[in-house]
């Protein structure tokens, strides 16, 4: 895990508006040296909006030509929790070439990687990174940073959703005892097979703990997850 | 063979998509009792069938279920979260990296390594979508079967006898199910990429 996931979801943690989204998302940009990163959110109401590093004007073309409505992304995608590569989607279609050409004059990348978010509530979020790379370039990239882009999508939606003054998040932020109990221990120096020890459960058990609880934390590992416990009040030593 | 499909991806597989819910039917209120809503074709769904969760199934050759396993993220609405919460020791399980697994059924007439070959399923689903574990709701006289698989759960808890568990994804265990499942990770791995593609390997 590397040190600029842990400083972008700090900086994540302040984010207020829609405005503030929009800069997550260029930093976030920034921080992996990619063309593009898209986040879009649809509330089972059909509410939505989306925070992007796109040229203004391919999003109004997009709009115009009513891609939504042939883009292989969006087929692939909408209502599933998958990753998905574009590669693995059907661009065979004559509009898919036409999407496809229209974006890379656009300057879009050739490559894309598309993460499906479920949310709360019926809540649909799409996270996609888009990138001008070859195909080993591109697989070298995903399989080194894939695991933090699934991290930061989600938290990025963790905190659309917080925003926008969610319920669910709200009501999921705080810990269980069983949560506080585990990072407490950890905080104290324990190590996992100790803190499960004393808490009478299993080390897969107390993982998962830690996991929930990092996930509520907004945190990019345990460490940081334990600190942000600390910073929060959430324990105490 | 394994297939792995989305609820909507189903209708393309009529056949596979009868025989499983009618052996979901069988299994959850014919033998084990459970209190399962059973439709005018026979069908046993519930409300989690509609929110298109990812279905892991084996197909017998004849193109019928042979068992099958439900996959729902738990960053989105789900069944462990929704009922089975005062399980899971006051802990509301959420996070990308675990999904949630229900409906773990079996055909009546399915062979030995059937249950193998879901967990190998399982396996590759896991590892492949860089997932921590995944968190099962199940009949408590199923743990037994799980034991003898040699991937047991860690038992959250246990109440009326259904129990929630934990299945860790650990590299491991793709060889090992493989090996029960008698199916070499060459054809399991080559299933997975045949619904997701060739996914980058993943490291935590």
């Amino acid at each position: 895990m590397t040190r600029r996931l842990e400083t972008f979801l700090d900086s994540l943690t302040q984010a207020s508006s829609l405005d503030d989204l929009q800069s997550s998302v260029v930093r976030l940009r920034d921080v992996y040296e990619v063309e593009h990163l898209v986040y879009h959110s649809v509330k089972s109401t059909g509410q939505q909006y989306a925070a992007l590093t796109y040229d203004p004007s391919w999003v109004d073309h997009y709009v115009a030509e009513g891609f939504e409505k042939i883009d292989p992304v969006v087929q692939g995608c909408f209502q599933r929790f998958t990753p998905v590569d574009w590669k693995r989607l059907d661009w065979s279609h004559k509009s898919a070439r036409t999407l496809l050409g229209d974006g890379i004059t656009a300057g879009l990348g050739n490559q894309g990687f598309s993460i499906p978010i479920r949310g709360p509530a019926g809540q649909f979020a799409l996270f996609t990174v888009n990138h001008k790379a070859s195909d080993e370039q591109w697989a070298s990239f995903t399989t080194e940073y894939m695991h933090e882009l699934i991290l930061a999508a989600h938290y990025m939606n963790e905190r659309a959703l917080a925003m926008e003054g969610s319920d669910e998040i709200k009501a999921g932020q705080s810990l269980s005892p069983r949560e506080t109990d585990a990072l407490t221990l950890l905080a104290a120096g324990m190590n996992r097979s100790q803190a499960a020890e004393r808490l009478k459960i299993s080390e897969h058990t107390l993982r998962v703990y830690i996991e929930s609880a990092r996930f509520k934390l907004g945190a990019a590992n345990t460490t940081h997850a334990v600190a942000n416990a600390l910073l929060r009040g959430l324990i105490c030593l | 063979m394994i297939r792995y499909l989305y609820a909507t991806e189903l209708a393309t597989f009529p056949t596979l998509t009868d025989t499983m819910f009618r052996d979901r039917a069988t299994q959850f209120r014919d033998r084990l009792k459970w209190d399962v809503s059973v439709d005018e074709k026979g069908w046993e769904t519930d409300q989690y069938d509609a929110m298109n969760p990812l279905y892991l199934i084996w197909e017998k050759s004849d193109g019928t279920h042979g068992g099958s396993m439900r996959f729902l993220p738990t960053t989105g609405d789900n069944m462990t979260a929704d009922v089975f919460n005062h399980l899971t020791d006051g802990v509301t399980i959420r996070s990308p990296l675990i999904w949630e697994c229900t409906r773990f059924c079996l055909a009546p007439d399915a062979t030995p390594n059937t249950a193998a070959a879901l967990m190998l399923g399982a396996a590759e689903l896991g590892i492949g979508m860089n997932l921590s574990h995944s968190v099962g709701v199940f009949d408590a006289r199923m743990t037994r079967i799980y034991k003898r698989l040699g991937w047991a759960p860690d038992v959250l808890g246990t109440q009326d006898g259904i129990s929630t568990g934990l299945w860790a994804f650990q590299p491991d265990m793709r060889e090992k199910m493989a090996a029960k499942a008698e199916i070499s990770t060459l054809l399991s791995g080559q299933w997975f990429q045949n619904a997701f593609g060739p996914l980058p390997m993943m490291t935590g």
